[in-house]
C-alpha cells in the first residue's frame, strides 16, 4: 500500500498557520479585500455566487482511507454535509465560513493534504488515469511521476507567477485516459528500444479558444522528464503574453508562435538547464517508486463472482459497465459513479466517503482514486469480493450502473455555485440523466460521453464530449448550445457547434430526437454515437436536432 | 460578474456584497445588512446609491466586493431582474441551500411547501 503523505506535514502546517494569521489581518481590518484576495486564493478559498468555496489538492486523484475520513469530517462540521469531485480530480467544499478554513486548512495538514496552487498562475494538480497502477494496457505506473511533478512544482520559486496557471496531465496506459492533448503539457508513457519515456505534448486547453496540443518531443527518456517540463515552462514563461489573461496561456503562444520555434527555444532551455540536474530527482523518483510498489495481490480463486452474475440481474449489468480490466489475473477495477439519476454530477456526502474508504479498507488494498469524470474508482479489488463490494454500495445508492453511459455526466457547477457561470449546468445533467433513465434507452445507446459547461471557461470540458453542451445567458435567460463530435480519449477532438441554442426546456428533447436519431442511424450495437458521427458527418445529427431547419 | 449598473427612477436598484466572515449573501438596507432581499433599499437615485456604495465599500471589515444591481419593485419588496440575482436570492436549485434555507429558519418566511432533501 501506498504511502498516502506525501507532503511534509510540518510545512503544511507552517502554511496553515500563515493563513490563519492572514484571515486574523482580514477581519481585523489590518488587510484591505484587495490585499488579502490573492493571499485566500493561494489557499483555494474562493468567492462564489453564494459563500466561499475551498478547493482541495487530492494529487493525482490519488487518496487514503483516512484523507477520506478527513474530507467527509470537514463536509459534516464545515459545510452542508457534501463535497464536489471536480474535473481535476481534487474536491470543492461549497459552504465553508472564512472564519472556519483555517481550521479547515489545520485538520487537512494533519493527513498530509493542503490547497496550495489549486488557485493562481501556477503549476496546479498533476492530473493522471485513475486506473493507474491497475490498468491491463499499462506501459509504466505513472504516479511516480505525477508525485515528482508535484513535489517539484510545489513551491517552485520560478513558477509562482506564471502568465496564466498551468495544467500538467501523465497517461500511463497504451490508451490515453488522462486527456493528454487537452492539457498545458500532456505526458504519454511510451517504450522505445526497451527504453521507457515520454511522448510529450504542449498547447493544448479548452476554456474560451479550445485547441488541441502538439507533440513537440515524440520520445523523452524518462530521466529528462524534470529538466524537460522546467525547460518548457522557462519558455513559456519568458514568452507567454502577459498583457491579456485570455490570451495568456500556453495554448496562444504556441499557436502564435509556432510549435517549431517553441520547440527550438525549449530545447535551447533544456540543454543548459539539464547540467544543473545532479541526481536528486532520480533519488526522488526511487523513493517514489518504492512508495507506489503494488499492494500484495491475493493469487485466489473468484469464489461466487460468476455464479452471482448468473444469479442477480443487478450485479451482472453493474460489473458488465462499471468495471475496468486489471492487469493482474482475478482482479478488477470498481468505478464508483456519483452519477445516480437525478443526483448532482460529482456530489458525494460525508456518509458516502466514510463508505467509501472503509469498502477501500476492507475489499480494495486501501486505494482510492477520485476520477476526471467526477466518479471514485477502487483500482485493485479481487473479483471475490465484488458481490459484497456491490451489495455495500447498493444499499448506500452507490451501485448505478452506468460508467461510460448516457447518465455518466461530466458537469461543472455551474450558476449554482460558481461566480463566473453564464448558466447553470446541473439541471440540465440531472434532466437528462433521468429522462434516458425513464425511457429505458441507455443501455441501448451504449457508451456515450456527455459533458456540460455553465460558460465557455469550459470546466465540464464540453468541447470534449461526443455531446457537449455549453451554458449562456442569452438576453438574460439560459441557453444551451450543443457540441458534436468531440473526444478526449481515442481520437482527440474539439466538438463543433451544431447550430443555434436551446432554451433550458428544450434541451432534452433535443437530446432525445439527437439519440433516437443516432439509435436508427447506426450500423449495428456496436457502432457508438461517436463512431456513427465520424463515420455519416454532422448531418444527419443536425437534423434532427433542427428538424424544423431540415425540412424548410 | 454584473456590468457597473447606474439605477434610476425607471430602472431601481440594489446593493449587495458577501458577508466577510461567513460568506453568504447580503443586501444593504436601512439599518445596514440582511440576508433578506426582500428587505433591502431600493435606490432610483444615482447620486444616493454611488454614495451608498461608498459607505458599502467603506465597511469592508463587515462586506466584501459590494455592487448596485437592478431591481424592480415588487409587493414584498425588491425583486431580481436577472436570473443570476435571482440565483443569488434563492440558493442553487439541486439543494434547498443558502439564502432560501436561511429563510425558512425564521418562522414568519418559511414556506411549508420546501424542505431539506436527503443527500444522494
Amino acid at each position: 500500500m501506498f504511502d498516502a503523505r506525501p507532503v511534509d506535514t510540518d510545512y503544511v502546517r507552517h502554511r496553515a498557520a500563515q493563513f490563519r494569521a492572514q484571515v486574523a489581518r482580514r477581519l481585523d481590518g489590518s488587510l484591505t479585500e484587495d490585499e488579502f484576495r490573492p493571499l485566500r486564493l493561494m489557499n483555494g478559498v474562493y468567492l462564489q455566487l453564494h459563500a466561499y468555496m475551498l478547493r482541495v489538492a487530492i494529487p493525482y486523484g490519488t487518496i487514503s482511507p483516512d484523507q477520506m475520513r478527513m474530507l467527509a469530517h470537514l463536509a459534516q462540521h464545515y459545510d452542508k454535509g457534501y463535497g464536489h469531485w471536480t474535473t481535476r480530480q481534487n474536491i470543492q467544499f461549497n459552504w465553508p465560513k472564512l472564519v472556519d478554513i483555517p481550521d479547515m486548512l489545520d485538520l487537512l495538514a494533519s493527513v498530509g493534504m493542503h490547497a496550495i496552487q489549486t488557485s493562481g498562475n501556477t503549476i496546479r494538480n498533476v492530473t493522471t488515469d485513475a486506473f493507474a497502477g491497475a490498468a491491463v494496457d499499462e506501459v509504466a505506473d505513472p504516479r511516480p511521476y505525477a508525485e515528482l511533478l508535484r513535489s517539484w512544482s510545489t513551491d517552485h520559486a520560478e513558477f509562482q507567477f506564471l502568465p496564466r496557471k498551468f495544467k500538467i496531465a501523465i497517461s500511463g496506459g497504451a490508451k490515453d485516459r488522462a486527456i493528454v492533448a487537452a492539457h498545458d503539457i500532456g505526458l504519454r508513457l511510451v517504450t522505445r528500444d526497451g527504453q521507457t519515456g515520454f511522448e510529450v505534448w504542449i498547447g493544448g486547453g479548452l476554456g474560451r479558444t479550445p485547441l488541441l496540443g502538439q507533440v513537440v518531443r515524440d520520445f523523452l527518456p524518462e530521466e529528462d522528464l524534470l529538466p524537460y517540463v522546467e525547460a518548457i515552462i522557462a519558455t513559456y514563461n519568458l514568452s507567454g503574453r502577459r498583457d491579456n489573461k485570455y490570451k495568456a496561456r500556453i495554448k496562444i503562444t504556441v499557436s502564435e508562435r509556432g510549435l517549431d520555434v517553441m520547440r527550438a527555444e525549449i530545447e535551447d532551455e533544456f540543454a543548459r538547464r539539464r547540467r544543473d540536474f545532479h541526481g536528486a530527482d532520480r533519488e526522488a523518483l526511487a523513493v517514489f517508486r518504492d512508495r507506489f510498489a503494488p499492494p500484495s495481490f491475493r493469487n485466489a480463486p473468484e469464489g461466487d463472482y460468476e455464479a452471482e452474475r448468473a444469479k442477480s440481474a443487478g450485479f451482472r449489468s453493474w460489473t458488465d459497465t462499471n468495471l475496468h480490466p486489471h492487469r493482474v489475473d482475478g482482479y478488477a477495477s470498481v468505478i464508483v459513479t456519483f452519477k445516480a439519476p437525478g443526483a448532482t454530477p460529482g456530489d458525494a456526502s460525508a456518509e458516502q466517503m466514510r463508505l467509501l474508504a472503509n469498502l477501500a479498507e476492507r475489499y480494495g488494498h486501501a486505494d482510492l482514486r477520485v476520477s476526471h469524470d467526477q466518479n471514485v474508482v477502487l483500482p485493485h479489488v479481487h473479483k471475490s469480493d465484488l458481490p459484497a463490494l456491490y451489495a455495500a454500495l447498493r444499499d448506500a445508492g452507490l451501485a448505478t450502473a452506468n460508467a461510460g453511459l448516457t447518465s455518466d455526466i461530466v458537469a461543472c457547477p455551474g450558476m449554482d455555485y460558481c461566480t463566473l457561470a453564464t448558466a447553470r449546468s446541473i439541471p440540465i445533467a440531472q434532466e437528462i440523466a433521468e429522462h434516458f433513465r425513464e425511457q429505458g434507452l441507455e443501455d441501448e445507446i451504449g457508451k456515450l460521453n456527455i459533458r456540460i459547461s455553465g460558460c465557455i471557461n469550459a470546466c465540464g470540458h464540453h468541447h470534449l464530449g461526443h455531446i457537449g453542451i455549453l451554458g449562456l445567458d442569452r438576453a438574460g435567460v439560459e441557453n444551451y448550445q450543443i457540441t458534436l463530435g468531440g473526444d478526449g480519449y481515442d481520437i482527440p477532438a474539439i466538438g463543433q457547434r451544431a447550430g443555434a441554442g436551446f432554451p433550458a426546456e428544450e434541451v432534452v428533447p433535443a437530446i432525445d430526437r439527437l439519440l433516437r436519431a443516432y439509435l436508427e442511424i447506426r450500423e449495428d450495437v456496436s457502432e457508438r454515437f461517436i463512431d456513427a458521427y465520424r463515420r455519416l458527418g454532422p448531418a444527419p445529427f443536425k437534423a434532427a436536432l433542427y428538424p424544423e431547419a431540415a425540412h424548410a | 460578474m454584473s456590468k457597473a449598473f447606474t439605477p434610476s427612477a425607471a430602472k431601481p436598484g440594489v446593493i449587495t456584497a458577501n458577508d466577510l466572515r461567513e460568506g453568504h449573501n447580503v443586501w444593504m438596507c436601512e439599518d445596514g445588512w440582511t440576508d433578506d432581499p426582500a428587505e433591502a433599499t431600493l435606490f432610483e437615485d444615482e447620486a444616493i446609491a454611488e454614495l451608498a456604495l461608498l459607505k458599502a465599500i467603506g465597511q469592508a471589515n463587515l462586506v466584501v466586493g459590494p455592487y448596485i444591481v437592478e431591481a424592480r419593485r415588487g409587493p414584498d419588496g425588491p425583486e431580481p431582474t436577472h436570473f443570476r440575482e435571482a440565483f443569488r436570492q434563492r440558493g442553487p436549485s439541486n439543494y434547498f441551500h443558502g439564502i432560501q434555507a436561511r429563510k425558512s429558519a425564521n418562522p414568519q418566511q418559511a414556506n411549508p411547501q420546501q424542505s431539506e432533501p436527503a443527500h444522494v
